[in-house]
């Protein structure tokens, strides 16, 4: 399918040393434009929150961007786009990560602003003020669209133990009560070298770059990073439904299943599975959303699309470290109602459950599957990407071994993880069930928040 | 050791075909892909005012069947490897743009020219793409975030002038559209002399030309029609409108202005002066004041569109109920300080460098590529455009930003629409904006 000696995804030349503080550091030489990409991770999300701190991954997250002992808070802004630079961060359920993308001549600027975001972030009392009612600002905003509100509400119904249960953006009475001292407790805890991934990928020379990095890095001491263990969830004994019936224009349908996590050798069969319902996403979750999946030939746009039930459909099946969900969300036309709709994509997944895939849907499902792989991997900042994520759930070593994964996934793997995750007592379907507006009166309270990946600022 | 990019350019390869379509090739070998970007002349201006969202209407369905294969077909020949169309539209273009393979660009060409010079709207198609844009429509009619940049819109333009309206047209509108009307404006539109398309991968650049040359070359058509478009109202006095959505937690502010055409030579001033007011690091002085400053919002920012016709300037912004006069008193003061002081020198230097610094960025990925190539070719920048733009903001002085700003920026004669859990206070329209 490539031509001999073509370098479409060149993850086997990642070079990778840990400093003797434990900072795990990957370097990759891309010189196809003149730019590097600097990723740091952290093994720290919303999963690692306890009661009454929901929401503080994210919120430390926005005060590492507040200026640190070497950086004055003032000194913040322009500070990466002095080179042309683009600079964000991300928090979700297993990581929290922080990235600059500028040309190659920043790079010891990049990995400055990482060192001292590691050790150094100020976290001045009025600053985490002024950062609470933008975390309010931003949970709200999400709460406006239906959609996350009903995905939300879904999660914390389809797990009742494990931590991936509560939105990253949290609950809006923690972000009300967490104080200065909550937030720089857990940013010492877990910001230490032996807790992060360090990535640099772009056109930078790799000793040179391992210098500045032991520079930067090297005299950062390392913490004790004892984890809470987690919950396992226990397994589902029965179907579970949520129905959220708020006023709204449009009918959501959402159905959750348990599903493995990337450690998990069923993961993959479960990935092919998604593309042949709802069309391939591939593996890059921060590429991903550019690019729309492949869909109109897909099982459910065809039954449900096509169909007349709804104007979307999507399947979401991300890389997570533990068992996550899988799920299948429905836009419902004007006029249908959540009963046919829920109806007809039932139907569909039971047929797959009884029947699996055939030959010719494995065949074009791997076909997007490997094109995705592709296409992901165009750019320094999507490349650097995949291997701090990976790092961080799984290992980075399956970055490059995410083609042969998808390859040797035969029908009957596909026809067992259909028959296995698409069992009645397995899943919670939830309901968007629009109402007319009321005559008058104010908007009810809500505490809504996406449970997707919630980032610095929009992109 | 400078790359080639550094030195040259982009320098893509360009060639007008016999019946005028206008090709863009370029090379670029980060992966075994090529973007293909089909832009035709067929946006939503040119919904005839009895239609709108006819040019919506059309991105939703030319896809859906041609002379020679089912929308089924189609799908399965993309599809099976690995290929999605995204057909988009905006107020001036209808585009085409998915990626490939390599192996696949000619039987991907081959499918693109097909849907773009023989789609057949097939009516039970039309019927089921129907249900699913009124569906839209309604999503969008609980969107405060919709509401609030459209109202903006008709705001400024009034509701004759095609920015004015909505581009997805109303539930009503879209009831009468019938595929003879989507039959008409295709023929009206989609013509050899409407189409640029750019390619962009790992092909060299003459056999994506000569590609591109055996799919369109036997297709002829005269050139389309140019638009007519009138002038935007002009702005004598504050405008307010108030869109309570008393079930949303949240409220969104559009705020804007109409500015300039892309063509007229100030355009460069503007560009920096709309970075430094609400774009620049986390949204520009709007953001230092609104999020930084103040902890209001979680996304504030200002874009500028300047096109064929005098664009919006828009600023935009998500705030809690109880903040919405607070966070419009803000706005009105960084725009009043704005026009009154213009923009200090080290803010200038810093746009500038930015705007310069970033085109690499801009320029990494084939899609980035493609897109940046697709907006030259629109405003006929020239093919060396990459290449002048340091020299182009180069030149913009202080005052030039200053005199932009002066020229539009009047808290005065603002628009200004809020889309949310919001009543109008009886002292929003008589609130006084600073004097500029």
């Amino acid at each position: 399918m490539y031509p001999e000696g073509a370098t479409y995804n060149a993850n086997v030349d990642v070079y990778e040393e840990v400093l003797d503080n434990g900072l795990r550091v990957l370097v990759q030489e891309v010189r196809t434009a003149p730019l590097a990409s600097v990723w740091c991770w952290y093994r720290v999300g919303s999963k690692d929150e306890g009661p009454g701190l929901t929401g503080v991954s994210h919120w430390v997250e926005h005060m590492n961007f507040k200026g640190t002992t070497n950086i004055p808070r003032d000194k913040v802004k322009g500070i990466i786009e002095q080179f042309g630079g683009y600079w964000n961060g991300y928090t979700w359920v297993d990581q929290t990560t922080y990235t600059e993308t500028a040309t190659r001549d920043a790079l010891d600027r990049m990995l400055f602003i990482e060192s001292e975001r590691m050790a150094n972030c100020l976290y001045d009392p009025a600053d985490c003020e002024s950062e609470r009612t933008v975390i309010i600002s931003e949970l709200q905003g999400g709460e406006n669209d239906p959609d996350q509100l009903l995905d939300q509400e879904l999660t914390a119904t389809a797990l009742r133990a494990h931590p991936y249960r509560h939105p990253t953006i949290g609950w809006l009475s923690d972000l009300q009560t967490m104080t200065r001292d909550d937030l720089y407790g857990y940013y010492r805890r877990h910001y230490v070298p032996n807790n992060a991934t360090l990535v640099i990928v772009g056109d930078v020379d790799r000793k040179d770059t391992m210098r500045q990095v032991a520079e930067r890095f090297g005299g950062i001491v390392p913490g004790d990073v004892a984890k809470v263990p987690h919950t396992r969830e226990p397994e589902q004994l029965g179907e579970r439904r949520v129905i959220v019936a708020r006023e709204g224009t449009t009918a959501y349908l959402k159905i959750g299943y348990h599903a493995p996590s990337v450690n998990d050798p069923d993961f993959f069969p479960l990935l092919v599975l998604d593309a042949v319902l709802t069309g391939a996403k591939g593996l890059n979750l921060w590429a991903s959303f550019r690019t729309p999946p492949p869909q109109r030939s897909a099982r459910l746009y065809r039954a449900l699309v096509d169909g007349g039930f709804a104007s979307a459909v999507n399947g979401g099946l991300v890389p997570t470290e533990q068992p996550f969900l899988y799920t299948i969300s429905v836009t419902a036309t004007e006029g249908s109602s959540l009963v046919s709709v829920e109806e007809a994509t039932l139907a569909q997944l039971d047929a797959v459950r009884r029947h699996g895939i055939t030959e010719h849907e494995l065949d074009k499902a791997k076909n997007q599957l490997r094109a995705r792989l592709v296409f992901e991997g165009d750019s320094i900042s999507n490349i650097a990407h995949q291997l701090g994520y990976f790092e961080t759930v799984a290992t980075w070593r399956l970055v490059p071994s995410l083609r042969e994964r998808i390859d040797a996934v035969t029908l009957q793997q596909v026809g067992d993880a259909a028959a296995t995750c698409f069992k009645t007592t397995n899943r919670t379907i939830g309901w968007f069930d629009p109402q007319a507006p009321a005559d008058e009166g104010a908007a009810p309270e809500g505490e809504g928040a996406s449970s997707g990946p919630v980032s610095f600022h929009r992109q | 050791m400078k790359t080639t990019i550094e030195q040259r350019g982009l320098a893509p390869a360009r060639s007008v075909l016999d019946n005028g379509v206008r090709v863009i090739a370029k090379h670029a070998g980060a992966t075994p892909a090529v973007t293909i970007h089909a832009s035709f002349e067929a946006g939503t201006i040119f919904d005839p005012p009895t239609e709108p969202g006819l040019s919506h209407f059309v991105s939703r369905t030319i896809d859906r069947g041609t002379a020679t294969y089912t929308a089924e077909q189609i799908a399965d020949r993309l599809e099976n490897r690995g290929i999605s169309l995204a057909i988009t539209v905006n107020r001036q273009a209808l585009s085409l743009v998915c990626t490939c393979l390599v192996e696949d660009l000619d039987s991907t060409l081959a499918t693109v020219a097909d849907v773009v010079t023989h789609p057949a709207f097939p009516d039970p198609e039309v019927e089921t793409r129907r249900g699913e844009i009124i569906t839209m429509i309604r999503q969008d009619e609980d969107n405060p975030a919709a509401m609030a940049s459209e109202g903006l819109l008709s705001l400024l333009y009034g509701d004759v002038h095609p920015y004015g309206r909505r581009p997805r047209g109303s539930v009503e509108s879209v009831e009468r559209i019938t595929p003879s009307s989507l039959q008409a404006f295709h023929a009206a539109r989609f013509r050899p002399g409407s189409l640029s398309l750019v390619m962009v991968g790992d092909v060299e650049t003459g056999r994506a030309i000569d590609s591109a040359t055996r799919v369109f070359s036997a297709w002829t058509a005269p050139p389309p029609a140019a638009p007519e478009l009138p002038a935007a109202p002009p702005a004598r006095e504050r405008r307010v409108r108030v869109i309570p959505m008393m079930n949303k937690a949240q409220a969104d502010i559009a705020y804007g202005f109409v500015t300039i055409v892309r063509a007229d030579p100030a355009f460069y001033a503007y560009w920096l002066m709309n970075n430094i007011l609400g774009e620049y690091a986390i949204g520009g002085r709007l953001g230092d004041s609104i999020r930084e400053r103040q902890g209001m919002a979680y996304y504030v920012y200002s874009a500028m569109d300047a096109s064929i016709v005098p664009g919006p300037l828009l600023i935009r912004a998500g705030v809690n109920p109880a903040n919405v006069e607070r966070a419009l008193a803000s706005i009105d003061e960084e725009v009043a300080r704005m026009a009154n002081d213009g923009p200090a020198d080290q803010e200038l230097a810093e746009s500038r460098q930015y705007l310069i610094g970033s085109l690499p960025r801009r320029l990494e990925t084939n899609v980035g590529i493609a897109n940046f190539l697709q907006m030259v070719a629109f405003f006929d920048l020239g093919m060396d455009f990459d290449l002048r733009v340091p020299d182009l903001l180069g030149r913009v002085t202080r005052e030039d930003v200053h005199a932009a700003a002066r020229a539009v920026l009047d808290p005065a004669k603002a628009a200004v629409v809020i889309a949310g859990p919001y009543r109008e206070p009886s002292n929003l329209r008589t609130l006084e904006p600073p004097n500029v």
